[in-house]
């Protein structure tokens, strides 16, 4: 059973056009301009249950506002969504149970209060017994080692643990579908790796579904097997990462260390070069020229060390956005 | 049953919690809804004059009066939800299987209890200082005057929320609530006794919701003649009335909510 559907999703907006200056503030206050922004167009995908699905693109590509129209915060101009079998505009109790949204800058934590105050506002939000909070908060707060922390004010936690909160809170429902919206947003590289796991974790544990936003490489690559390309309201990949990376990162890294300073008109010979920096070069050389790039670099040069790797996929990917289609 | 007398518990008690992490404030809260006593001095001077029905005496029982019924009826609804409707932190409260005005609710309800102690200080402080001001309200109008008070927060609440509600369509609802504000401080018994009004003004201002805010719940505590069941009645219409245009904004609302900033 597909769990979730989303077909042919729009969503539009009025935005307020003001022009600078005084002229333009007079005009605005006696007559607004309104401009029609297409945050969604078209966007279709279907996920199963139990799927971990990266949902990336650049800032204002459509990513939050598809996930406020899967999760029913807002309604869709046009084009169909069902989540778990339910219309998720309609905030259904039964569907508001399956699900949860995690907003990397948005909390919903009591800030005066210790979090475990507020987790008891969600117990009794979603009828949990009080056996089965004690076991919940116990269960998750072992898996995010939240072990002491659940009873200081929110306040006084640092940001990482604060996150970790906002997910026991987000998940003490045992929620079916996750969606996350940059989870780990501002947290060091410890408190990135913490979460991930428990992530992958939970899926594991319930075969919860998850739909991830991440301006973090790491957090997809970790997670996700499938990821969903938006760029400009439109979805322009939908497949698997791996196969992502071959069909656009038909270059493989090769970094030098030569034994004197190389000359870039050189190294062009050989592929694109990217830096130069000393004795050090890394040049991008396609995936088929590869072999004989390198035997030519080793015949040319005095190579004292050489390593060949994949281009970062951060890098694969703003080459996507950049030119925004994967065709 | 068992659950939905848990989920109070659990809201009430979590929310007073909330409530008294800002213990130094409540009293400034209090304190700084002490117009009606200026008001007690205002009028009782006006009173020694003998231009009025009402002696000083009553009109100091009247303003005590008005101050209590105050502290049981202040409402600041408006505020939270525009926030959270600006900022996007309606969001996360959309998102539980339970209608977000609770949270307010429990939030009011709550703020009660914890400014109790500090209101019924100043009120004790006041019959110390004025101890001929002290009276004992009669049994029934203790009783009408507790409920009517009840009634009092709970139609200040719906009409301001209604209120709260353009926040889905306009950047400050907040302004809506320091218009009606105006009004309501003159016509709901704040300023003066309605009984100083001109009849005719008063034969239109009965038909508002106005004078049930604070001058109905404070007749019935002071003893001051008032039409009961006719107040009740004329009460619970404008609470019906609120409740069906606030039910409709709500539904319009949440479809023009954008989330904005989340």
């Amino acid at each position: 059973m597909t769990f979730i559907i989303c077909d042919h999703l729009d969503k539009d907006y009025p935005v307020a056009v003001k022009e600078p200056g005084f002229k333009g503030t007079l005009s605005h206050f006696f007559q607004r301009q309104h401009r029609l922004v297409k945050a969604v167009q078209s966007v279709s995908f279907q996920i199963e249950p139990g799927e971990v699905v990266g949902f990336l693109g650049p800032n204002g590509a459509g990513k939050t506002t598809t996930l406020k129209m899967l999760t029913g915060l807002i309604h869709p101009s046009d084009g169909q969504v069902r989540v778990a079998g339910h219309i998720p505009f309609r905030r259904s109790a039964k569907f508001l149970e399956k699900i949860t949204l995690v907003m990397g800058q948005k909390h919903q934590l009591l800030w005066d209060l210790p979090a475990l105050d507020s987790l008891k506002i969600n117990a009794a939000v979603y009828k949990i017994s009080h056996k089965e909070f004690k076991y919940r908060v116990q269960e998750l707060s072992d898996m995010l080692a939240l072990e002491g922390k659940l009873t200081q004010p929110v306040r006084k936690l640092s940001l990482g643990e604060r996150m970790k909160a906002e997910l026991l809170a987000a998940l003490l429902h045992r929620p079916q579908v996750l969606f996350l919206d940059e989870p780990t947003l501002g947290l060091d590289v410890n408190a990135q790796v913490s979460v991930r796991e428990f992530l992958r974790e939970y899926n594991q544990r319930y075969d919860a579904t998850i739909l991830l936003t991440s301006h973090y490489m790491a957090d997809i690559t970790a997670l996700c097997d499938r990821v969903l390309l938006i760029h400009q309201g439109q979805l322009i990949y939908d497949g698997a990462l791996n196969q992502l990376m071959a069909r656009f990162a038909p270059y493989r890294e090769v970094k030098l260390e030569l034994m004197q300073v190389p000359e870039p008109a050189a190294m062009a010979t050989y592929g694109e070069v990217e830096e130069i920096a000393g004795r050090e070069a890394r040049i991008l050389v396609r995936r088929e020229d590869l072999t004989h790039s390198i035997a030519q670099l080793l015949a040319n040069f005095q190579v004292t060390d050489l390593t060949v790797t994949d281009p970062p996929i951060e890098e694969i990917i703003g080459r996507v956005f950049q030119s925004g289609t994967v065709a | 049953m068992n659950m939905l007398a848990t989920r109070i518990k659990t809201f009430l008690s979590i929310y007073y919690a909330y409530m008294l992490e800002y213990r130094a404030e409540l009293l400034l809260w209090v304190l700084a809804n002490s117009l009606p006593l200026i008001m007690m001095g205002v009028w009782s001077q006006a009173a020694e004059g003998g231009q009025f029905s009402l002696t000083s005496l009553d009109v100091a029982r009247y303003f005590i009066a008005v101050f209590i019924v105050r502290q049981f009826t202040i409402v600041w609804v408006i505020w939270d939800f525009e926030r959270e409707v600006v900022e996007g932190k309606l969001s996360p409260r959309l998102l539980q299987p339970i209608d977000p005005v609770w949270h307010h609710v429990a939030g009011h309800v709550s703020e009660r209890l914890a400014r109790l102690p500090f209101s019924a200080g100043l009120v004790i402080l006041f019959f110390i200082l004025y101890p001929q001001a002290f009276w004992l309200p009669s049994p029934m109008g203790l009783i009408w005057g507790c409920i009517a008070t009840v009634l009092a927060f709970t139609l200040r609440f719906i009409i301001q929320y209604t209120f709260a509600l353009f926040a889905f369509w306009v950047e400050r609802a907040t302004a809506i609530e320091q218009l009606w504000f105006l009004f309501y401080l003159f016509l709901s018994g704040m300023i003066a006794p309605l009984d100083l009004f001109p009849d005719t003004v008063r034969a239109i201002i009965v038909w508002t919701p106005f004078p049930y805010l604070i001058y109905f719940p404070v007749s019935l505590f002071v003893g001051l003649p008032t039409p009961i069941a006719k107040s009740f009645l004329v009460m619970l219409l404008w609470c019906g009335l609120g409740l069906v245009i606030n039910r409709w904004l709500w539904r319009r609302g949440i479809k023009q909510y954008s989330g904005m900033g989340a």
